[in-house]
């Protein structure tokens, strides 16, 4: 069992009031306590002081006589007219050799004997590192978040067909007699489209050629869509044929499940009862 | 002097810290070192599980939103286990065999329905959970179409959800011989018959579905087979690609 994390109540009123989610004002009241406990403890928290970075930058310009660019943590042009944050080539060449130990100095504590080049990193202007194109991805931990989904959505479904499976017996007619033709003669209920066309079609064309032909079409749906755009608005054709494809076969279930009747002629549900069983 | 009962925290240590425990849960498994509320422990309690190792360890937030998969998907596959496991218990009491005069098949279903203990319940949901999975995996197929979740870099995913769909109706379809009544025997009339208009092969084709030229005891035992060890056989593999394909092709798709 994790350890109860205290919220900061105030801090949550406040995010609530402020039209902040519910979730993330939680979490944003929970760092807000640990962060209280941590300063009672006397520990030292907030950004590191910039001091230490300009030292750095000072040190650097000492040794070699750049001078004149911004310090790292400020952006914008100081007095020598040179872009925020921004080195010259010459400097930068410079502090790349610094840094690899080409001239013997030390710089920006990179030895000279350093093989570690990632200590580079330090010498990115600002700018250079701030300038991120693509979105970040959103993403949350699996456990707990999907799976709780999942199982609530498991957990929905599985009592729905008890309760069903309880109440609804599934229909066991009498024995099989291949002598006794029944006067409804019905396919299970998502092959009644099938049924339905026979009534139209000769058997092999709705027996056979129809449904190959919808399927191939099914699988081919991805290659011949070239649309490389999700959006609705953007999609119209493809979703019109795909409803219209949809309610089609919906439509030609319905009426061979409910419509047809004795000689899968067409009956009212209302005259003869359903004549339909699943 | 009586001697104190061990805590909990005692027994829970010594069943835990021993050979035998460390052998069942892997290094680093939070069934081994317990759970604490940590991204770490978050992460592995998605990978250091077999049941859930099938998610990634994060996934994007709007796949969160019920409104987006309406757990379709996941629900489709619910039903097949759900399926699995009420079949299996079926199978305990049934034989396919259908006889002149005996209908050992036919009789077998009304001991279910009947006398078989929770039998007729297990025998509904077997029926009712078919019927909604063929529902859900539809539903499904509308759900992707319409969030052009095929598109690429999925484009194949699609193709084996459409056979995963082929084979959802198909064992729905062998199933429904089983009870050996006349609702089974003249559905599947139906059924057999349009394909066996099949061209050029439609009495072959006719010939192996049936196990001979008409609907009998060998048609029974046929799609018995089918029903229960072929078609889920198949299902299983291409249900493996399916779920494999998802991880490989970046996840679920995003947002419109």
């Amino acid at each position: 069992m994790a350890e109860e994390v205290q919220i900061d109540q105030e801090v949550y009123d406040r995010l609530i009031a402020a039209g902040t989610s519910e979730r993330i004002a939680r979490a944003k009241a929970k760092a807000a306590s640990v962060r209280k406990a941590k300063i009672a403890e006397g520990a030292n928290l907030g950004p590191r002081p910039a001091e230490q970075a300009t030292k750095a930058l000072e040190e650097f310009r000492s040794s070699h006589g750049g001078g004149g660019t911004a310090v790292a943590t400020k952006a914008g042009a100081d007095e020598a007219g040179n872009g925020g944050g921004r080195l010259t080539p010459e400097e930068r060449s410079a502090r790349v050799a610094a840094s690899l130990g080409g001239n013997g100095n030390t710089s920006i504590g990179v030895p000279t004997s350093s093989q570690h080049t990632h200590r580079l990193l330090a010498l990115v202007p600002p700018a250079g590192i701030q300038q991120v194109q693509s979105k970040q991805m959103d993403k949350v931990y699996t456990w707990p978040h999907l799976l709780l989904v999942e199982f609530v959505a498991l957990l929905a479904m599985g009592s729905l067909l008890l309760i069903v499976s309880f109440f609804l017996d599934a229909p066991l007619g009498s024995l099989a007699n291949p002598n006794q033709v029944p006067a409804i003669n019905k396919a299970p209920w998502y092959f009644m489209g099938l049924q339905e066309l026979l009534r139209y079609f000769h058997p092999m064309v709705a027996g056979v050629t129809l449904p190959g032909v919808a399927v191939v079409m099914l699988m081919a749906i991805p290659y011949l869509d070239k649309n490389p755009s999700a959006r609705p608005e953007n999609r119209k054709v493809a979703n019109m044929a795909f409803t219209f494809f949809l309610t089609f076969w919906t439509v030609l279930v319905i009426i061979g499940s409910f419509l047809r009747g004795a000689g899968y002629e067409w009956v009212w549900p209302w005259t003869q009862g359903l004549g339909f069983t699943l | 002097m009586a001697r104190k009962p061990p805590s909990f925290s005692d027994v829970k240590t010594n069943v835990q810290d021993n050979v035998i425990w460390k052998s069942i849960f892997r290094p680093g498994s939070i069934y081994r070192k317990g759970y604490r509320d940590t991204s770490r422990d978050r992460a592995l309690a998605a990978m250091n599980n077999v049941l859930y190792h099938l998610h990634p360890v994060k996934v994007k937030r709007h796949g969160l939103k019920l409104t987006y998969t309406y757990c379709l998907g996941g629900l489709s596959f619910f039903l097949f286990i759900l399926l699995t496991i009420t079949g299996i218990f079926l199978m305990f009491f049934y034989t396919p065999a259908a006889g002149a005069g005996t209908e050992i098949a036919y009789a077998n279903m009304r001991d279910i329905s009947a006398s078989i203990t929770f039998g007729n319940l297990v025998r509904n949901l077997h029926r009712w959970g078919a019927h909604a999975m063929v529902f859900t995996v539809f539903l499904h197929m509308a759900r992707v179409f319409y969030h052009g979740a095929y598109k690429p870099p999925r484009e194949f995913n699609w193709v084996v959800g459409v056979i995963l769909l082929l084979l959802t109706l198909l064992l729905s379809f062998t199933g429904y011989l089983l009870p050996w009544d006349q609702l089974a025997l003249w559905a599947v009339t139906v059924g057999t018959n349009m394909m066996g208009y099949t061209p050029v092969f439609g009495d072959q084709v006719q010939f192996v579905l049936l196990g001979g030229v008409s609907i009998g005891p060998n048609t029974l035992l046929r799609w018995y087979v089918l029903h229960v060890l072929f078609i889920p056989f198949v299902t299983v593999i291409f249900l493996a690609v399916h779920f494999w394909r998802i991880r490989k092709d970046g996840g679920i798709s995003g947002p419109l």
